[in-house]
């Protein structure tokens, strides 16, 4: 397997990000996970925090602590070298009720794809995703690992408002929503539990690195399993390995 | 029961804010905190409090607000704004004492956009992960989640005993007509040449979308290279100046999304993060380029500066200024003529 090496680029005086790829590619994501870890474990006086991507890990400093240009030089050098890659230990079987008022995207997506809405499921809720990224708005978590057959571009024009827990594909990447945003995303589905509590420990639920499985769950069993979370219990299933 | 700050009047955006909420990014919550740190540090040092403790940001905003259930010291910095205590106007940029059942008129800034009333001993409303800081669009911190509003009753840290000196600072200007500076990247590559001369040659205006957010800006569309306006999303930063299909700039801000699928043309250097804050909505902008090396002795210098507020405090000593502090101006004014 050939790798690039990495790119330090400048993002002002208090971070910088360094890039594996330009593309969603698992071997990046691993790579970035794998610095994150180093960081973590090696520690460096004035950096304050990272933020894994697929495809970068930005790192933020404080200036009065670090010089920003050593730093990043450094942590481009740690970057280059071959990095222990990360297992990760945390699989998430996630309820999602799919389609009707809970994704109003399903039956365009299928008939964009020629699909049965029920394959669009079964495409969906097959594959092992990891948390790439978390971003955007607090809990939001950017998963890779979807079927290439049901990539879709975004939708010309945003939604003005999309609910919590909304389950949705954006080109070649899937989402799970904590809280209601706009989005400019494909809505396949809603799952009841809830990725982002302040005041509950953990405050956020998924970690990036984390093995995400989607199943298939009927609308029937929405309001017990909303209830529930809406209580604090977990409804998504957290199996260590 | 402690005093409490009652919102009578507010227009405009107002909120808690202190240093803000560190260890979250990887989460997706930015950090909030200040629009104009040295600002909120300076009105936090005149009343005594360390400089990150929690106080009111108000963005273009007036309000009168009464003091119920006790005194309160407080004082307001940042964009300059009149101020009237129980009608009689008073100075920015020092402390003053408000007695119980008093009111406190503040007008929307003449210039500049945030401003913020620290108070002595703080705000008495539980931290949130780490922060009282309010982050509007994650409901967290501040007042139960929420922006300030009329009625709202603000608890206050008990009044600290004991007839300290009520104290001053220089206002730290607004700098509101050099060119922002920034330290192209981390995308700069994606822009074409004339892309790049565009967003460095011309003026630019800030738009009605501004927020704490980020400031959407007016003026000529800078053009993206044959790539395309479209990357897969990677982690933003307070600075980051993104340019969409549109082609118009929007300069992410504290309480900014922390990723995003545009570009980044530049970054704000930190120290200057306050003075792009500091524009309104109307004003133009330049922006100038710096290197890393220059962004970094800058930033250092305003960590100096926001080191060194406390020692740059003096008492209010003047015969004038102590009686108007004391909300006697009119007196004070007869009884210097009657010294001459």
């Amino acid at each position: 397997m050939t790798r690039d090496p990495p790119r330090l680029l400048p993002c002002g005086d208090t971070a910088f990000t360094i890039e594996f790829g330009t593309r969603i590619d698992a071997g990046a994501n691993a790579r970035v996970l794998a610095l994150d870890a180093a960081l973590a474990e090696r520690g460096w006086p004035g950096l304050l925090e990272t933020v894994p991507t697929y495809r970068s890990l930005t790192v933020h400093l404080d200036p009065l602590r670090a010089d920003p240009a050593e730093l990043g030089r450094a942590v481009l050098a740690l970057a280059a070298e071959a990095l222990a890659p990360v297992p990760s230990r945390r699989l998430w079987r996630i309820p999602v009720v799919y389609g009707g008022d809970f994704g109003i995207d399903l039956e365009a997506v299928a008939a964009h794809h020629g699909l049965a809405p029920e394959a669009v499921i079964e495409r969906h809720s097959a594959p092992e995703y990891r948390v790439a990224m978390i971003g955007f708005l607090p809990g939001y978590a950017y998963l890779e690992g979807l079927d290439p057959g049901l990539a879709l571009s975004r939708r010309p024009s945003p939604r003005p408002l999309t609910p919590a827990g909304t389950v949705s594909i954006g080109g070649a990447q899937a989402l799970v929503a904590s809280i209601a945003a706009p989005s400019g995303w494909h809505l396949l589905g809603r799952t009841p539990e809830k990725t982002f509590v302040p005041g509950r420990e953990p405050v956020f639920l998924l970690q990036p690195g984390d093995r995400v499985l989607f199943v298939p769950t009927p609308p029937e069993r929405w309001d017990v399993l909303a209830a529930a979370a809406e209580a604090g219990e977990p409804v998504a299933e957290l199996c260590e390995a | 029961m402690n005093a409490r700050l009652h919102v009578i009047r507010l227009t405009g955006a107002a909120s808690l804010q202190d240093a803000g909420r560190r260890g979250f990014l990887r989460y997706g919550l930015s950090a909030s905190g200040p629009m104009d740190p040295l600002a909120h540090a300076a009105a936090n040092r005149l009343v005594g409090n360390g400089p990150g403790a929690a106080a009111i940001e108000l963005g273009l905003a007036g309000a009168r607000l009464r003091v119920e259930g006790g005194a309160v010291r407080l004082a307001l910095a940042g964009a300059p704004s009149v101020l009237r205590l129980d009608g009689e106007i008073i100075a920015g940029h020092r402390s003053f004492v408000v007695r119980e059942g008093s009111e406190l008129e503040i007008e929307r800034p003449r210039e500049g956009v945030f401003a913020s009333l620290a108070a002595g001993g703080g705000f008495a409303v539980p931290p949130v992960m780490g922060s009282r800081s309010l982050h509007q669009r994650a409901a967290l911190g501040g007042l139960d989640g929420q922006p300030l509003r009329e009625g709202d009753r603000l608890p206050l840290a008990p009044f600290p005993p004991g007839g300290a000196a009520e104290q001053a600072l220089d206002p730290v200007p607004l700098e509101r007509e050099a060119p922002i500076r920034v330290v192209l990247g981390p995308q700069d590559d994606l822009f074409s040449e004339a892309g790049l001369a565009t967003f460095l040659s011309q003026d630019f205006t800030v738009s009605n979308r501004a927020d704490r957010m980020g400031y959407q800006l007016d003026g000529p569309e800078i053009a993206h290279g044959p790539g395309g306006f479209n990357i897969v999303s990677d982690a933003t930063v307070a600075g980051s100046v993104q340019v969409p299909g549109s082609g118009r700039p929007i300069v992410l801000l504290a309480d900014r999304q922390t990723t995003g699928g545009y570009p980044k043309i530049a970054t704000v250097i930190s120290a200057d993060l306050r003075r792009i804050a500091q524009r309104r909505p109307g004003e133009r902008l330049r922006f100038a380029p710096v290197d890393l090396e220059t962004a970094t002795r800058l930033a250092r210098a305003q960590g100096a500066l926001l080191a060194g507020l406390a020692a740059r405090l003096r008492p209010v000593a003047g015969v004038a200024e102590r009686l108007m502090s004391a909300n006697l101006a009119g007196e004070a004014v007869d009884a210097l003529r009657a010294g001459d």
